[in-house]
């Protein structure tokens, strides 16, 4: 049996994509071996560790727990459209990088989108919130600490940002 | 003046490419629909003889390139998988198959190997073959293993791989003499390194130039280049192994080879086609490897003051169902035992013992945890029993300052002797002590006690020996361009080496830090390496990048020294310039490391401006040839780093629990660190290994554990379900304090780090909780419902309500 | 961990999805999927056919009436907690639903779709449950309503039938002068509880409804019960099992602590309430 195929567009950091696909496609794949945007890390596939985390419409959702088919239609952002249009780091990456926020590198990506939305919804958390915002994202290698710190970096690299403009 | 970077909290390098999602990890390399994917059928069963595989369903699969079992292996690849590291005590070595030959011993051992278009069709060809199996009954667990009523493989008698015995000094004699002695019967459960990405595989077979392309989530490129080679009976000339980004590792990726990463290999050759396997979190859980399994029985004589006169310990440690990496994990725990004391007599016997389940090769600590575990839940026995402080009995045991080098009489893992080099515990246990308020803890549990709060104290100590040997390798190329390229060849999971390892090259050259680029785990650039295990990174690598920088700084001096006409002794580097002491910069005579490059490399052919400078034309003597007899051309260093033994890093860590006197659940109040790991290279690098063992730790100590039925299957294979710890598990912040004493060993006076966090965790944690509790905690991890259980069996009546 | 192949429906219509689910027996209805992917991919389950009603019009709203909050199929967890409307009429939810997972996947999980998912180990169908609430139900044969004594059967199991389509679901308003609270206790912050409790006190009538300690979402009436004999009483209609996190007898610790806790907390509630009017 040929398993059907669906056409299907895919909206990612701003760029239109056709992919055809079968339905069982799950989002985290089309994105990483369809489009080559491997920044989105599958770390379990069950939803658990939060490294596959990507922005749909703007909130949070593991892309290991959609199909494709399903994010038809969608705005989806993923770590590699994070970065300042000039090609700086938005305030998220620039965080963690001094805090030292990652280790390996491979959660990192879940951190990023879900930081960024976090912040936008909150922009002034206060230190709960702050660890509650990550509080859905596994890391086996920082133990956590400057990734909170990182939080409460770009909260204010974000405010100065703010000022500035 | 260029400021030294070592000591410095300098930015990460690698940062840049992961914060864009731009880091390229197994699994990222070869995107393409013409790259082939593997799934593998793994035994359901823990234990029981193969009748019969059919993979007839399987064949005509749309999508499918490939299935093979053990009959489709030939030559040495139907041979048992290497084992790795042999030991004259390891009488029993048994190791698997890349593909079951007649029997599986553990769920999740490789049956059968698919090659398809995409690994969804590969899973689903997965699910049409068809096994029939001859059930045999399981061992699981050290105590059926012990029990040996059942055998896991029919000629090891008794399930026992290996039985083996060191001792210092008569301990039956002194035993027999002591004023007072005590026998503890102690606990650790299985748990794993669980790194978020898993194992991955990827190759590619060049028939034009007869060459294979192996990359691979691993901790040594150079290990699975080697057993490539051997297996696939190619010349070890034909395989590059390149470590892509690693998304963790922590021990588990130092085993090799996998049996996919010998059946990808395998598959690219013959199929014509780029093959990848990537590991799924699932397949981790159950056919990796695990570690922690230990049951101890001790025995400790000792006199008034808490000094250790008898030690004697034996130990049962569970390896799993094969011992492909041999005898470390239990070698490191019968000698890193001891940590920073001193006992009179020491003995220790340990059997490691086969089980159906998944094998167990080091875990981050390795074996030091639970070593670390039996010492200190021993040191807090011995101060209950006598009603002494627990920190007192500690300290009066301690190797004091100026009794390094210290032999403890043994022999490590490495068959070195077991001689710490140096340290101070007497002052890391003050400053632990100052650190975690253990003064003050009295005062506190009052205060709390009067609003219904319970609460308990703990400290552990521990001492590592890190940066093990044989050997590591480095080579810097210092191109005409100015940038130095240096190498190095273990590998790198997330320790930051392309940093660290930039600091040392651009303070001992004299680069700028900007201009240096560490690329490691490529055997194509550097062909010798051991790996990236027992914390010997920074020792190892970092202590051979330096004596290459060196080379290569000599190098540059005697060009440079040339060409400036000034005195090798009168030239300093600074900012990736050579000039002449005390000149001034402007007008000076002074050079740069291109110049010096181009000047290195007398040319025939000019094929840039930097080219023209340098034909044979216009540089050298011409009364001489181009290259003198003891020269080279190019501007390089190489230079191996190989010490005569084991450096000994320390630590102490210390923690406030609080207990739920209802519902047994355990809350960290605060966590404290004292360690020294000699010099520091970069601070906030061995800061976040420091926060990520604890962390490891802390999983390790309360939440995780491997829950296997007594048939052999895992029941916590998932996320779900295996409880590594959120933010929300961690304590709010962890106080770390540094000692440093340097190592005599290395140049740079530097020890081992990545491992430190994660050695005392179930120590200090069964510490804390036991003085919360009131009763000795002697099984670690340990969960509110097992606290709860605790408290029913050993606290009856059952607590009565609170007073409010 | 792929799923396995299946046939795939996006209907745009409620009529159009139970159309197709009487048109393709065994085929699932696929909305949040933060429980059911999961499943899928795992292969644990590998039904025929999904009628993915992501796209299906007007299933999307929170509406308040006269009887409580009507929720529809394709509100997202989030959605129903970020209501303040919602967390008016019946403080309940939002008090449930911040134990509900994490944050990312209450923004995918729907709350119709826990409910009818039917897992004795959620939350929202023990507040279902404790109110007396119920699901609205479609198809070709017509809509029908599901009270929630009806709905929850067995272990992961529902009274709609494979053909229906949960519409949307009803959680009753908090009455005058009633108080509510939530508590549990789980191994790690967002983890499926080990126990969990939710508690109703309205005049002298005290009602608890418990998760992960029973096959189904269990409502206990503690009316006049004294507060010391709230967990033996509740026991006594409870069946908490031992498994790889907590022993029953552990369990059963919990049904004591956290009842006592979380009745005393609803009658505070109560008390709150009334005060703040």
């Amino acid at each position: 049996m040929t398993e059907e195929l669906h056409q299907v567009t895919l909206s990612v950091n701003g760029v239109a994509h056709e992919v055809t696909v079968p339905a069982r496609r799950l989002l985290s794949d089309a994105l990483r071996h369809d489009l080559g945007l491997t920044g989105t890390h599958v770390g379990c596939e069950h939803g658990v560790c939060g490294a596959c985390t990507v922005l749909l419409d703007g909130r949070p959702t593991r892309a290991c727990l959609m199909f494709a088919v399903t994010a038809q239609g969608a705005a989806i952002t993923t770590v590699e459209g994070l970065a300042e249009p000039d090609g700086s780091l938005g305030p998220v990456q620039q965080a963690f990088a001094e805090c030292h926020g990652l280790q390996c590198g491979f959660c990192t990506p879940g951190f990023l989108t879900t930081i960024t939305a976090g912040l936008r919804d909150n922009p002034t958390p206060t230190h709960e919130e702050a660890r509650e915002m990550v509080s859905g994202n596994l890391c086996r290698c920082t133990g956590y600490q400057n990734i909170v710190k990182a939080v409460e970096r770009a909260a204010e690299l974000g405010r100065t940002a703010k000022d500035a403009s | 003046m260029t400021t030294k970077l070592m000591g410095q909290k300098v930015q990460r390098t690698e940062d840049q490419r992961f914060l864009r999602g731009q880091g390229r990890y197994a699994d990222d390399v070869a995107v393409s629909p013409d790259t082939l994917h593997c799934a593998v059928l793994r035994s359901p069963h823990a234990h029981a003889r193969i009748v019969d595989i059919d993979v007839s369903g399987v064949l005509d699969v749309d999508g499918v390139h490939a299935v093979w079992t053990h009959d489709d292996l030939e030559g040495a690849m139907a041979e048992p998988l290497p084992l790795l590291i042999p030991h004259p005590a390891l009488t029993e070595g048994r190791t698997q198959y890349a593909l079951a030959k007649d029997e599986v011993n553990y769920v999740g051992e490789a049956i059968a190997f698919v090659v398809a278009a995409d690994r969804y069709l590969a899973e689903d060809a997965v699910s049409r073959i068809e096994v029939t199996y001859d059930f045999l009954p399981p061992v699981v667990g050290i105590d059926a293993a012990r029990a040996a009523t059942n055998l896991v493989h029919p000629d090891v008698p008794g399930n026992v791989a290996a039985r083996m015995e060191q001792s210092t000094g008569d301990v039956d004699a002194a035993m027999r003499k002591a004023p007072h002695t005590l026998a503890l019967d102690l606990t650790v459960e299985r748990s794993a390194c669980t790194p978020l990405e898993g194992r991955g595989t990827v190759a590619r077979w060049d028939p034009d130039t007869n060459r294979l392309q192996v990359w691979t989530s691993t901790q040594t490129s150079t290990g699975v280049r080697a057993v490539v080679a051997a297996k696939l009976g190619l010349d070890l000339g034909q395989v590059d192994v390149v470590t892509p980004d690693v998304g963790g590792g922590f021990g588990v990726k130092i085993n090799h080879p996998w049996p996919e990463e010998l059946l990808v290999p395998l598959a690219a050759m013959t199929l014509g086609r780029t093959v990848k396997f990537t590991e799924d979190r699932r397949e981790h859980f159950i056919s990796s490897a695990h570690e922690r399994g230990q049951v101890q029985h001790i025995e400790v004589g000792f006199d008034d003051d808490g000094r250790l006169l008898a030690l004697d310990v034996q130990f049962w440690h569970d390896h799993g169902a094969y011992i492909p990496y041999g005898l470390i994990v239990p070698i490191i725990t019968s000698t890193q035992l001891l940590g920073p004391y001193k006992p009179r007599a020491y003995r220790v016997v340990f059997e490691s013992l086969y089980t159906n389940t998944v094998m167990v090769t080091p875990y981050r600590g390795a074996g030091r945890p639970q070593g670390c575990y039996a010492m200190e839940r021993t040191m807090d026995a011995i101060a209950e029993f006598l009603g002494r402080d627990r920190t007192e009995v500690r300290a009066a045991n301690f190797i004091q300052p100026d009794e390094f080098p210290y032999d403890q009489g043994l022999i490590f893992q490495d068959g070195r002797e077991l001689e710490y080099d140096s340290g101070d515990y007497p002052a890391m246990l003050e400053k632990a002590k100052a650190l975690i308020g253990w003064d003050e803890f009295p005062a506190f549990r009052d205060e709390m006690a009067a609003e219904g709060r319970r609460v308990g104290i703990g400290l552990a100590c521990y001492v590592e020996g890190t940066g093990v040997g044989p050997y590591e390798g480095a080579h810097v190329h210092i191109e005409t361009s100015g940038k130095v390229k240096v190498a190095t060849g273990l590998t790198t999971q997330g320790q930051g080496h392309q940093t660290v390892f930039a600091q040392l090259v651009a303070d001992t050259l004299g680069c700028r830090f900007e201009d240096v680029e560490v690329v490691t785990g490529d055997t194509r650039r550097m062909p010798y390496a051991v790996g990236t295990f027992a914390s010997r990174a920074a020792v190892m690598s970092g202590s051979a990048i330096h004596l290459a920088a060196l080379r290569a700084r000599e190098k540059v001096l005697r060009i440079a020294a040339d060409a400036l006409e000034a005195a090798e002794d009168d030239l300093e580097i600074n900012d990736g310039v050579v000039s002449v002491k005390g000149a001034p910069l402007d007008g000076g005579a002074a050079i740069d490391l291109g110049t010096v490059a181009v000047l290195s490399n007398p040319l025939r052919y000019a094929f840039d401006e930097k080219s023209r400078i340098a034909t044979q034309f216009s540089v050298g003597d011409p009364g001489k040839p181009p290259v003198a007899d003891d020269d080279e051309p190019g501007l390089e260093g190489k230079d191996f780093y190989s010490p005569e033994r084991a450096t000994f890093a320390s630590g102490m860590h210390a923690v406030i629990v609080e207990t739920d006197p209802d519902t047994a659940e355990i809350t960290i109040l605060k966590y404290a660190v004292v360690h020294d790991c000699g010099r520091l290279i970069n601070p906030m690098i061995v800061e976040g290994q420091i926060h990520g063992g604890v962390a490891q730790g802390i999983g390790g100590a309360l939440y995780e554990r491997m829950a296997y039925d007594e048939s052999g299957q895992l029941l916590n294979a998932s996320f779900m379900d295996f409880l590594m710890p959120y933010v929300t598990e961690m304590p709010d912040g962890i106080d770390i304090d540094h000692l440093e004493t340097p190592s005599p060993l290395n140049p740079l006076g530097i020890k081992g780090a990545g491992e430190a966090g994660v050695i005392p965790s179930a120590a200090v944690f069964a510490s804390a909780i036991s003085d919360a509790e009131g009763f000795p905690i002697t099984a670690m991890p340990i969960s509110p419902s097992e606290l709860f259980a605790l408290r029913r069996s050993l606290v009856e009546p059952v607590e009565t309500e609170d007073p409010s | 961990m792929k799923p396995a192949p299946f046939r795939y429906h996006r209907p745009a219509t409620p009529a159009e999805a139970w159309e197709t689910l009487a048109a393709d027996p065994g085929a699932k209805v696929l909305a949040g999927g933060q429980s059911l992917v999961p499943l899928l991919s795992m292969r644990l389950a590998s039904p025929p056919a999904l009628v993915d009603i992501n796209a299906v019009a007007g299933l999307d709203a929170i509406e308040i009436r006269d009887d409580g909050v009507h929720v529809g199929a394709l509100v997202r967890h989030a959605d129903l907690l970020a209501s303040p409307e919602a967390g008016k009429v019946q403080p309940l939810l939002a008090r449930a639903l911040v134990h509900v997972a994490h944050p990312t996947i209450r923004n995918r999980g729907t709350s119709v779709g826990s409910l009818v998912h039917a897992d004795s180990a959620a939350e929202l169908p023990a507040v279902l449950a404790l109110l007396g609430g119920s699901v609205v139900a479609g198809s070709v044969r017509g809509t029908r309503t599901v009270p929630a004594e009806q709905l929850f059967v067995g272990p992961l199991e529902s009274s709609l039938r494979p053909d229906e389509l949960a519409l949307g679901a009803v959680f009753p308003a908090l009455p005058e002068g009633a108080g509510v609270a939530f508590g549990e206790v789980a191994r790690r912050h967002g983890d499926y509880a080990l126990c969990g409790v939710a508690a109703l006190v309205h005049g002298d009538t005290v009602k608890a409804s418990y998760l992960s300690v029973s096959d189904v979402p269990t409502v206990v009436d503690l009316t006049g019960v004294p507060e010391e004999e709230l967990g033996d009483v509740a026991l006594q209609h409870l069946d908490p099992v031992g498994d790889i996190h907590a022993t029953a007898d552990y369990r059963a610790q919990l049904v004591r602590v956290l009842t006592k806790k979380v009745v005393r907390q609803a009658r505070l509630d109560r008390l709150d309430d009334r005060e703040a009017r």
